[in-house]
């Protein structure tokens, strides 16, 4: 029985391990190609994943080309923007709809409920004009363009819903002993709610920081300046900029993934437990 | 409870959210139906009332069934997969067995990497002396224009959709696998059922809702594409890879077709919306507490 099923479970590492490589290597290729100095021909049949002609000289020189800080700063700036706005926004949104009772309730919750029904994609365009008609591009000025990259998703009803949830499940009395004691209903919020929600906003940070990380549609179509690429733009760019020096293409993009795999790793339980299904992808 | 808020406290508290949503979501939803019944194909500052005009010249265009082909394509190729592979993996991955964190991490990093480098990675393997070509070499078949050749270029892309949606809907099977009762499988075992009979009578009735979330989920975020496209065709060779996504992006930010673009928008939104209202009101009613 013993041997049936250490066999069993050398099935099950082969293909999970086949799996894993599967789903790595698009970077090792990615990353091999980097490495490799203009002695190697990288095109080369057969393929070696280990450089012969090894070298660090495409990382440092797509550093000095391309403003990859620049690009970094700017994604952290829209990224620490979003995930604070949608954290007070929607445990500001989520608490009525947890605990008050007021007319259009119901319509506020199904209002709400039909923004997820709604791809980004079939609104971008009048949200552009709207986001037009507000000056908020960078042509006007640079904050104005961090603005206009933000608002649109600065709240979303999975943040809402995630925080009316969280406050749900917090007893009553939590509430009431705090009235008791002579709070008003915004310290009640402030100082014993939010506190007893913070594993919710922890979740609602971490995904929320990884969607506007990853977003390239909507800063592709509002950003008119180099300097404020995001992190997404300005890789993609690079195709443009090397046209066919995949060596500096490849070194860039391997960059530009080091700062959300640092992330992931550390964070990593939040993603994998399956505690927080259906969190992450708009 | 005694009621310790004002009357208007309720909608203070609304307020931030519901001027963002107002400004980013409502104005906008209703201004693309506007839209999509006004004439700018002439003057991009002045609008003329095209009444159905847009709806029919989107009918009339060859490039629009082109589009949604390619999207029934996306839609027919990518799903099943991304439903079954997922779930596949997921029960391999909730044995006992040595890595399994491990295992998730990786299978996980495609999720998290940003879909612009994954593409690029993509498009270096696909490249026309990449590694696949070299692969095909080996086994004597003549190199493949992967993106280039209209035959193969739409299955290239779904490829990158569907390596990238692998982990994220493993996660989600994983999460469902835990609440399958352990009896059951230990009855399985005495019966002596194999693998097989195992998983298809007690595991997939079981988790049966999740199956069906990730069939809507991911046929949603297949009718959704659009940075796999920009990055690694522009929805050519010969429009064979323009889904609906990058089609609405083009005729809005290229060719400045706003009343076009936006009766294509009103289509994607009916199609999204008839999808999401079958998801919400079936699967996922205890999230929202409905």
């Amino acid at each position: 029985m013993n041997r049936l099923k250490g066999f069993k479970n050398l099935w099950i590492h082969a293909i999970l391990i086949t799996v894993s490589l599967l789903s790595i290597f698009p970077f090792i290729w990615l990353l091999s190609t980097s490495l490799k100095g203009g002695g190697e021909n990288i095109f080369a049949y057969p393929p070696t994943i280990i450089p012969k002609d090894f070298t660090f000289a495409n990382y440092v020189g797509v550093w000095h080309k391309v403003d990859l800080m620049r690009y970094f700063i700017n994604s952290m700036i829209v990224a620490a923007g979003t995930v604070l706005l949608n954290l007070i926004l929607s445990s500001l949104a989520g608490y009525p709809l947890a605990r008050m009772e007021f007319k259009g309730k119901k319509i506020a919750f199904f209002s709400i409920l039909a923004t997820i029904m709604v791809p980004f994609q079939a609104i971008m365009l009048p949200v552009y004009l709207v986001t037009l008609k507000l000056h908020l591009v960078d042509s006007v000025s640079d904050t104005m363009g961090f603005i206009g990259l933000i608002m649109p998703f600065a709240v979303s009803a999975f943040g809402i819903f995630l925080m009316r949830q969280a406050f749900l499940s917090i007893p009553r009395e939590m509430e009431e002993a705090a009235i008791i004691d002579g709070c008003n209903v915004f310290q009640v919020f402030w100082k014993v709610l939010l506190p007893m929600v913070k594993p919710s906003l922890a979740v609602l940070a971490i995904f929320t920081f990884i969607g506007s990380w990853g977003e390239f549609l909507w800063p592709s179509i509002v950003l008119t300046k180099e300097t404020m690429y995001t992190l997404p733009v300005g890789v993609n760019n690079l195709q443009g900029m090397f046209s066919s020096n995949w060596r500096y293409i490849a070194a860039g993009s391997i960059i530009s993934t080091l700062p959300i795999l640092i992330f992931f790793l550390s964070m990593q339980k939040y993603f994998i437990s399956g505690e927080n299904e259906g969190a992450v992808k708009g | 409870m005694f009621k310790y808020y004002g009357k208007s406290a309720p909608y203070l508290f609304l307020l931030p959210a519901g001027i963002i949503l107002l400004i980013f979501f409502f104005i906008p939803f209703f201004q693309t139906i506007v839209l999509s019944f006004q004439d700018y194909s002439n003057n991009i500052y002045q609008a003329g009332f095209a009444g159905l005009q847009n709806y029919i010249d989107i009918l009339h265009n060859p490039i629009f069934y082109k589009v949604m082909l390619n999207t029934f394509i996306y839609l027919i190729a990518a799903v099943p997969v991304l439903v079954v592979f997922p779930l596949f993996l997921a029960i391999l991955i909730n044995n006992k067995i040595k890595g399994i964190t491990l295992y998730k991490i990786l299978i996980y990093l495609p999720v998290i990497v940003s879909i612009v480098v994954a593409a690029i990675a993509f498009k270096w393997l696909y490249a026309e002396q990449g590694i696949l070509n070299y692969l095909l070499s080996v086994f004597h078949i003549a190199p493949i224009g992967w993106l280039t050749d209209p035959k193969y270029a739409i299955y290239s892309v779904i490829l990158v959709t569907i390596w990238k949606g692998i982990g994220y809907y493993m996660i989600i099977y994983l999460a469902a696998l835990m609440s399958v009762p352990k009896e059951l499988y230990e009855a399985c075992d005495i019966d002596g059922a194999g693998f097989l009979t195992k998983h298809l009578t007690v595991t997939i009735p079981h988790i049966m809702p999740t199956i069906a979330l990730v069939t809507t989920i991911s046929s949603i975020s297949a009718m959704k594409i659009f940075a796999e496209i920009y990055v690694m065709t522009k929805g050519g060779p010969l429009n064979s890879t323009k889904t609906i996504v990058y089609y609405i992006y083009e005729k809005a930010f290229e060719n400045l077709d706003l009343g076009y673009a936006s009766a294509m928008a009103v289509i994607l939104l009916i199609i999204v919306m008839a999808f999401s209202l079958v998801n919400i009101l079936c699967f996922e009613r205890g999230k929202y507490n409905l």
